[in-house]
């Protein structure tokens, strides 16, 4: 089983594709390690943010990612 | 679109195609017949030489229940009696609707505080992300300052 990491908005640039597959469980090393020095150097920017399970962490450093988990990377956002 | 059918005291969609703004309108006045007061607001894509197209993404698990939380407070915050906020999302062209909100309320203060409230967080605090298509390619568009100090005057 797996952990499913989303990049969205200008993100989705910087990585490969617009998702990945890694293994679980998923902590916020492991997210580093993941996604690449790229979109790594965007993560310790307190303006991007990190949901997991389709809620916006409080402290992203304490990522814990299960099996089956969506972790979804955020940067800043921009509607109508 | 077929008839539109609104749920009451909240309508909050995100729209792959076409924002009917017109019907909407007409549907959401119909269904609060006793406010005294629906003030609306519709964003269209601002005409601009150098911008072809532009396009807004989302993500799933938290726009649009980002969008129900914001018109619930927007609904217990200033007494409405209904809210509306359709917000598009994939690509348009200058001129197309991009956003529709609507307040009804007893009195037209709270409807336009509401109608404000709604859009001021809509375009710098939802889980929205914007870029524009010109000669060169696509380019992220982030909030303006001014979008950051619209939101800031509520808090």
């Amino acid at each position: 089983m797996s952990v499913r990491i989303l990049f969205l908005g200008p993100l989705r640039d910087l990585a490969d594709s617009p998702e990945m597959l890694v293994d679980a469980p998923l902590d916020w090393a492991g997210l580093l390690a993941a996604v690449g020095p790229a979109v790594a150097a965007q993560l310790g920017e307190a303006r991007v943010n990190v949901a997991c399970g389709g809620r916006v962490l409080a402290d992203k450093t304490a990522l814990a990612a299960q099996d089956g988990d969506e972790v979804a990377l955020l940067p800043p956002v921009s509607g109508g | 679109m077929a008839e539109i059918s609104l749920s009451t005291p909240l309508d909050t969609r995100l729209i792959e195609q076409h924002l009917p703004a017109g019907e909407a309108l007409a549907v959401f006045n119909a269904a609060y017949p006793g406010a005294g007061a629906v003030v609306s607001f519709l964003g269209n894509v601002r005409p601009d030489d150098t911008v072809e197209a532009l396009e807004l993404t989302h993500y799933e698990l938290l726009t649009l229940p980002g969008i129900e939380s914001l018109a619930q407070q927007a609904l217990d915050r200033f007494a409405l009696t209904g809210v509306l906020a359709w917000h598009r999302v994939g690509v348009m062209v200058p001129g197309d609707p991009i956003v529709l909100v609507a307040a009804a309320a007893r009195h037209r203060r709270d409807a336009f505080a509401g109608a404000e409230f709604l859009m001021d967080h809509l375009k710098s605090a939802s889980w929205l992300w914007k870029r524009e298509k010109r000669a060169d390619g696509w380019h992220w568009i982030e909030p303006r300052a001014v979008d950051h100090g619209d939101r800031a005057r509520w808090e």
